[in-house]
């Protein structure tokens, strides 16, 4: 059964952090929590692990309602985003924090810290000072010390944001093999797509305290509820198509979007869904060249399109600005929004 | 209500109630007692007592801006400079604070013998130099040097940076710490009675005079009124100046933001070695005129004095020094951490409530130790244990004062960590704010003592003639005529501050934070 959240809503005086949440993470579940920073994500996240008191709606675990059930008592473990270790005890201590407020003797203890620090890569830490440890390291702990006493859920306040990007992608990956691997249900709360993506199975939109869109991540990335969440998820330009057998077709051209239902849809355009290619049937003109990771990326003016559309070429070679440019539409990057969309809430 | 919230106003009723019964009644007694008898409008309206009210606010004002003044380079020199000797400059500027008024009312007799306005002044300025230098150089070891920085890198002068980007962001320190010092020098007793003696009066001398001398009650009521109301002004100012100091601030680690001076900055220093020797001469003065007379007042400690000044050996009241300061830390400490754990807790919505207690806190601070030891006598009087009692009264705001901002220091999300791995309540305080502010706790404790050992006012008011305290046999000794009395008197004061200094140093070493605000 796992959580189950209905109407939660928390008031901050005047103002509504959280509206009206219905959502359920069932048992072996992770779900991440994903929206822009201050549209009450974290605010729920403390109202499920039982830091903050809803105003309305019901926190529920297995079908028990947790209203009067006080922090200690709920088995959520937590991890806030800076880890907030105990700065006065060891490495090991601080992982077996939980163990030791649930009664467990000091042998097992010491196997389970052992055990933990293990898991999360950190073996042969056991006496290390916490504040000497670098920020990745800490998060490790951090997770280690929440898992420790085998929590029935794990909320993570933005784990990762933290840390430095290459380091951030490196542990987005560790952290979703190690819940993989303990099969942890877990609540994920996160402003970044790559990091809600790779560590859960279903991903909650979150937008003004509401829950726009709850679903698997391919299908929230393939076809966003509408098209602000489609803006939040990297769409920069909306062109209206209309789909027949699994093919779009558009101003700028037809796109292969099997499973597609007929009739009149938006296509969400991100940066990649307009690659510069000689083949393309769109024309237009550089307006703009920048490097970034592994492409280019260009802001070309079309006829067909009122403002400059984003697109992607090649780290080598042309186009440049004030270049004519040929482009064509790429599945990869188009989101499909249906005007009818009824949003599959749980 | 929630059980947290009940849980903080049970553990909230301890010091009040404490405060209702040992403060709040035997003041309203002496205070009905005196106006019952009328006749305070013809005190309230006499030029003399407008008088005093212009005498008292007037040396208070002129020694809180020199306290100010002489306390902004040290307060320079421990936040911003690494320097060899810090720990020493530490020990050494908060060793005035924390002397017994007694002692340096006779440090400055020692060093100006004509005394007057002027020697008032200083001498209140001497004591609280420390308050200044801590409470300022506490806020500006945590801010941000880089703002400075930046003020300087957009072309600011040295002195520009410092009065439009420094300044503002430890003003509040500033008028906090001048709050608390003006209360500290209006309401002073034993310095302005030893100095001014009939001539210059204050308030708090005028109604220890007019209780104890002319048996003037009404009078002494109404000026202990009038007391009163000018100490709850204060306290609101420093109380919102403080608010303004809590919430304004991005606080940086202080090892960040100390370096070794450059260029101008040396003069600063230099200024500060200058206050430092200014505060170092009244002690340096004291030692060398207890020894003026060779040993013979050391020696003289054994005995009670010429013509049995004394009642018991005063070695002997050494001992009930000791034990009354111990009484008052235990319980100082009792009461003063519970009020801290709650104004710690008090979460911002219900600030009123916090800032309430917090006043109310400081209020025995600034109301006169006379009005409180004869409203002590007159309520209580049956009582044995009336010294710890009324010196607990006076260090609780100091012990709530060191505590808190290192509770309020600890992330609160360390204590929802410890919550959210099973820990309850009561386990969270434990493992977490106990751990973390244990030797801020033991170094407060410390505090407290030194300061209840050197208490006056109350105390002079209370201790039975057969068992004083070291400073009120100090006080009496200096009182009455002879060179032995003289000379045990000085005698005993460096005795007293020797005790002193020892356990200044001991919570020096005890000290985790600059935050503290004394």
């Amino acid at each position: 059964m796992g959580l189950e959240l209905s109407g939660v809503t928390v008031r901050y005086g005047a103002t509504e952090a959280v509206s009206e949440v219905d959502l359920s993470v069932a048992d072996g579940e992770v779900l991440a929590l994903l929206g822009p920073s201050g549209c009450g994500k974290s605010t729920l996240l403390r109202a499920v692990a039982g830091l903050e008191r809803p105003n309305a709606g019901q926190v529920r675990w297995d079908g028990t309602d947790l209203s009067g059930v006080a922090v200690h008592r709920r088995g959520f473990g937590l991890v806030f985003q800076d880890g907030q270790l105990f700065p006065h005890r060891d490495v090991a201590a601080n992982v077996a924090f939980g163990l030791r407020m649930h009664g467990v003797d000091r042998a097992a203890r010491s196997r389970r810290v052992d055990e933990l620090l293990e898991l999360v890569g950190l073996d042969g830490y056991q006496q290390r000072r916490v504040t000497e440890l670098s920020g990745g390291e800490q998060q490790r702990v951090a997770l280690a010390r929440a898992l420790a006493p085998a929590p029935r859920l794990l909320l993570l306040d933005e784990p990762l944001s933290a840390l430095d990007r290459v380091l951030r992608e490196q542990l987005a990956v560790d952290l979703a093999g190690l819940l993989r691997q303990t099969g942890t249900t877990a609540l994920v709360v996160t402003h970044d797509h790559d990091e809600a993506f790779t560590l859960a199975d279903r991903v909650a939109l979150m937008q003004a305290g509401r829950i726009r869109q709850v679903g698997p991540p391919d299908e929230v990335w393939r076809r966003p509820a509408d098209e602000e969440v489609a803006g939040f998820l990297g769409c920069t330009t909306f062109v209206p198509g209309t789909a027949s057998d699994g093919v779009v077709s558009s101003v700028l051209g037809a796109v292969d979007l099997p499973g597609t239902a007929d009739g009149s849809v938006r296509l969400g355009l991100r940066a990649n869904a307009l690659r510069a290619d000689t083949e393309g049937s769109v024309r237009g003109e550089v307006v703009q060249r920048l490097h970034r990771r592994d492409h280019a990326r260009l802001l070309v003016r079309l006829d067909v399109v009122a403002s400059p559309v984003e697109a992607v070429a090649p780290v080598v070679g042309p186009p440049g600005t004030g270049d004519h440019v040929h482009l064509v539409l790429d599945p990869d990057g188009v989101a499909v929004i249906h005007p009818s969309f009824v949003d599959s809430r749980p | 209500m929630s059980a947290r919230a009940l849980g903080l106003l049970g553990l909230a009723l301890l010091p009040l109630v404490f405060l209702g019964l040992f403060f709040a009644w035997p003041v309203a007694s002496i205070l009905g007692l005196g106006l019952r008898d009328g006749g305070v409008l013809d005190v309230l309206t006499s030029a003399d007592t407008w008088r005093l009210v212009g005498f008292t606010v007037g040396q208070a004002a002129a020694a809180t801006a020199v306290a100010v003044l002489a306390g902004m380079p040290l307060a320079y020199v421990l936040a911003r400079c690494a320097l060899p000797g810090m720990g020493l400059l530490r020990v050494l500027i908060v060793v005035p604070f924390v002397l017994p008024t007694v002692v340096v009312g006779l440090a400055f007799r020692a060093l100006l013998p004509d005394g007057g306005v002027l020697s008032i002044v200083l001498a209140n300025a001497f004591f609280n130099v420390a308050v200044v230098a801590r409470t300022v150089g506490g806020l500006w070891a945590h801010t941000d040097r880089r703002a400075e920085e930046a003020a300087r890198a957009l072309g600011a002068s040295r002195w520009r940076a410092f009065t439009s980007v420094v300044l503002p962001a430890i003003a509040p320190a500033i008028g906090s710490a001048a709050a608390v010092v003006f209360l500290f020098c209006a309401t002073s007793f034993g310095v302005v009675l030893m100095l001014g003696g009939a001539r210059f009066r204050t308030l708090e001398t005028e109604i220890y005079l007019r209780t104890v001398e002319l048996f003037d009650l009404p009078g002494a009521a109404a000026l202990s009124v009038l007391q009163v109301a000018a100490v709850l002004a204060v306290l609101v100012i420093g109380a919102v100046a403080r608010r303004r100091r809590e919430t304004a601030l991005a606080l940086r680690r202080s090892v960040e933001t100390a370096r070794r001076p450059v260029g101008g900055e040396w003069a600063v220093v230099a200024a500060a070695c200058l206050v430092l020797v200014g505060l170092m001469v009244p002690v340096i003065g004291l030692v060398a005129r207890s020894l003026s007379g060779g040993v013979d007042g050391y020696l003289a400690l054994a005995g009670q004095g010429d013509s049995n000044t004394l009642q018991v050996p005063a070695l002997e009241t050494v001992q009930n020094s000791l034990r009354a300061a111990t009484d008052a830390t235990l319980l100082a400490m009792a009461l003063g951490v519970t009020s801290a754990v709650v104004l710690s807790q008090v979460r911002r919505g219900r600030r009123v409530l916090g800032e309430a207690l917090d006043v109310a806190l400081m209020v025995p601070l600034g109301v006169s130790a006379v009005t409180v030891g004869f409203g002590y006598l007159i309520t209580l009087g049956d009582l044995p244990v009336l010294v710890p009692l009324a010196q607990a009264l006076v260090i609780t705001p100091l012990i709530v004062r060191t505590v808190l901002p290192v509770l309020r220091a600890i992330d609160e999300r360390l204590r929802q960590a410890a919550g959210t791995l099973g820990a309850n309540p009561l386990r969270v305080w434990r493992e977490v704010d106990l751990a973390l502010a244990g030797r801020s706790l033991v170094a407060a404790a410390g505090f407290g003592y030194v300061v209840a050992l050197g208490e006056f006012g109350a105390t002079s008011f209370l201790a039975r003639p057969e068992a004083p305290t070291l400073p009120v046999a100090i006080g009496r000794l200096i009182s009455r005529p002879g060179v032995l009395n003289n000379q045990m008197a000085y005698a005993a004061c460096v005795l007293l501050m020797l005790v002193t200094v020892a356990a200044v140093v001991v919570i020096e070493r005890l000290r985790t934070t600059a935050v503290g605000e004394f």
